[in-house]
């Protein structure tokens, strides 16, 4: 097929972007992997495969790579019920569903940063005024240190929350998306054979017809746990760095090769081409089973 | 006052500042060196800077002031030719390893003998000099006075006594000590090695694969676990807010929150270094300065160092306004120093005392990252979670001595 001029006038811009800000990282980065890259991106000490044998054998990215299997376990499935369950019922009410489809989507509109900060430092600060200790002052129980307690974990409480807050509504308008799409007469005819309106439209009409959004859904819900950064880092992170629990492959990699006094680009790039390949592993395991 | 911390902790970076944008002062006209600066929280400091690079004749100088996460930031530009001539910083092994910095040894003259031998000692590598020191920043224990007196209790002097008093001082919704919103294994992990007479480093060999150490650390979890400590504060250790809201006894801070503390509290505040933990230990101030260094990619290194030279050498002037006319610093002159009349009564004589019996360095150039982040997660795990002391010291000396032995040979 032919090009005219204004086909790359329109894509040109963003190819080249593209291109400079994405493909060419993404070579160079692997480049680095196999490279002792300290302080530069421009080595010349080849060391073949090293910087993964480091990797492979370093037990804090070890550690946050099971964490993260983990943390994705739980919440990929809670964040799927959760935003399917919510888009069955904006889309089953009769009067204001503009208004509810967009009171759940706007949290998606908020950045990560604020609503971390507001998590942080309004609701679940520590001091006996934040707003979630002034409750359970209400019921006469002592403060909690919420982001900062290990025993019992409190900070996932935290994560969590401000996760599917930040989260659901995205997914729940593909899910609106997807059982818009679902012909009517399905239903009708689901009706006339006799099927209840609720649990049996819902496990033989509904489910099976939103598949393809549910495996959409279930993707993205996976790759973003294994991103997972900005809401971990603007709760648990401070000025000292991070602390050793619930450290997300991201913020550890990050800290390896751009953590001022770091500055290790090898074992860093390593790192990440290791996360791409797992997050890529299980997405094509997930898509087998799924699709099965 | 934000940006202060980052003199200290050259670790991590809070994304809350990490907003783009920066304001090169004057336009540049490609022949003006590059100056760079982090951004200083006292209202002044960028007019004072811009007003001494202007003032210098030789060469234009571009100031350029950077808010936000300023170690990245330059570190990341120093692997570029887009980097500055002449920026602040403390020399960290690897950058020199990487040959990313200029000896300034030459620098100094007849000056060098006049600076602070612990100051300087923070910016020599291998034995030569990468930084010429502009202000000294520390870290102490603040306590509230009366707190102190109507609980009858005296200024701790040992570990056991702090964290006595800590849980003696903790009644009516007030808690004994703030040290972080980490439990206190950020700030105190080095005050607590520096207790017991250890260090971090020495002679490039790991100076905490030791028992006490381990026995230090726990005394950190003993201080966690005692109930008496605020945590989850709305603003963290480097800002006072707790101290002077009366939400606590004591905090760990910096030097740099007196002004702040004197407004709200009058004298009703006295200051500590952090107390040691037996007879053979000794009580320490963490201490650390930035200093103006030059790229060793510029392409006017002569000039850059000649400007260097000029500033933070001639100008003793300029390092006196610097120090002592907008935040607090402790000059590291000798003679400015000396000549610092606000430094000689008060909490600042005090600190001034303490940089001088106690001082410790808390980022010295050969604790890199590596070691900083095996040790740090050591102290979190042992302090937060209830980890065993000893295992986790003796893993994280592990780990720093293959550093050291990368470094070293």
């Amino acid at each position: 097929m032919k090009h005219g001029r204004a086909f790359w006038l329109f894509v040109g811009p963003f190819a080249i972007g593209l291109l400079v800000f994405v493909y060419v990282p993404i070579g160079w980065s692997l480049l680095l992997s196999f490279f002792e890259a300290r302080n530069t991106v421009t080595p010349a000490e080849f060391v073949g495969l090293r910087n993964y044998a480091d990797m492979l054998t370093d037990e804090p990215f070890l550690r946050s790579l099971g964490t993260f299997s983990v943390f994705a376990a739980f919440i990929v499935p809670l964040t799927f019920v959760l935003a399917l369950a919510l888009a069955l019922l904006v889309n089953q009410i009769r009067f204001m569903k503009a208004f509810f489809r967009s009171v759940f989507f706007l949290p998606t509109a908020c950045s990560y940063v604020v609503a971390s900060l507001v998590w942080k430092l309004s609701i679940f600060n520590g001091v006996r005024f934040g707003l979630a200790n002034t409750v359970l002052g209400w019921f006469g129980a002592d403060p909690i240190a919420w982001t900062v307690s290990t025993s019992p974990p409190w900070y996932w409480l935290v994560l969590v929350t401000l996760r599917l807050w930040l989260q659901l509504g995205f997914y729940l308008i593909l899910f609106i998306a997807g059982l818009q799409r679902i012909p009517q007469h399905l239903y009708e005819a689901a009706w006339i054979d006799g099927a209840s309106r609720g649990w049996q439209t819902l496990r033989f009409i509904t489910l099976p017809q939103l598949r393809t959004t549910s495996v959409a859904v279930l993707l993205l819900l996976l790759i973003a746990a294994y991103q997972a950064f900005d809401e971990f880092y603007n709760v648990l992170g401070s000025d000292r760095g991070y602390p050793p629990f619930a450290r997300p492959p991201l913020i550890y990699l990050y800290y390896t090769a751009l953590g001022s006094g770091g500055q290790d680009f090898g074992h860093g790039s390593a790192g990440a081409v290791i996360l791409t390949l797992l997050i890529a592993g299980v997405t094509l395991l997930q898509g087998k089973v799924i699709t099965r | 006052m934000i940006s202060r911390r980052r003199l200290l902790s050259l670790a991590g970076a809070s994304a809350l500042l990490a907003a783009c944008g920066s304001n090169t002062g004057r336009s540049g006209n490609g022949q003006a060196l590059k100056q760079w600066y982090h951004a200083y929280g006292e209202p002044g400091v960028q007019q004072a800077v811009e007003r001494y690079a202007k003032a210098y004749q030789k060469t234009p100088v571009d100031v350029q002031w950077n808010p936000g996460d300023y170690d990245s930031k330059l570190a990341t530009s120093l692997l570029s030719d887009g980097g500055p001539d002449v920026f602040e910083s403390t020399p960290q092994i690897s950058s020199v390893r990487a040959g990313q910095l200029v000896p300034l040894d030459d620098v100094f003259g007849d000056a060098r003998t006049d600076f602070s031998e612990s100051i300087l000692a923070t910016h020599t590598v291998d034995g030569k000099i990468y930084g010429v020191p502009q202000a000294v920043d520390m870290q102490m224990l603040f306590y509230r006075k009366s707190f102190f007196a109507k609980a009858g209790v005296q200024p701790p002097s040992t570990v056991d006594e702090l964290i006595d008093a800590s849980r003696r001082l903790t009644r009516d919704g007030v808690k004994g000590l703030f040290a972080g919103n980490d439990g206190g294994g950020g700030v105190l992990g080095g005050p607590a090695l520096w207790s017991t007479g250890l260090d971090y480093v020495r002679d490039h060999q790991v100076g905490f694969d030791d028992p006490v150490a381990a026995q230090a650390i726990g005394k950190l979890r003993e201080l966690y676990t005692s109930g008496s400590l605020l945590l989850g504060a709305v603003k963290d250790w480097a800002e006072p807010d707790a101290f002077t809201q009366g939400l606590v006894a004591m905090q760990w801070t910096g030097l740099w929150t007196v002004p702040a503390i004197q407004k709200a509290l009058g004298d009703d505040f006295g200051i500590l270094p952090f107390p040691k933990l037996n007879a053979t230990g000794a009580p320490s101030v963490p201490v650390g300065a930035f200093g103006a260094m030059v790229n060793a990619r510029s392409k006017r290194v002569d000039e850059a160092k000649e400007f260097v030279r000029w500033l933070w050498i001639e100008r003793t002037d300029y390092q006196e306004d610097f120090n002592l006319s907008y935040g607090f610093h402790i000059p590291p002159r000798k003679t400015i120093a000396a000549k610092a009349s606000k430094l000689t009564s008060g909490a600042a004589a005090d600190a001034v005392k303490f940089v001088q019996d106690n001082a410790k360095a808390s980022n010295p150039p050969d604790w890199t990252s590596v070691m900083r982040t095996a040790f740090n997660d050591a102290v979190s795990r042992v302090v937060r979670d209830g980890a065993p002391a000893d295992t986790e010291i003796k893993a994280a000396a592990a780990k720093a001595r293959d550093e050291l032995k990368r470094l070293y040979g």
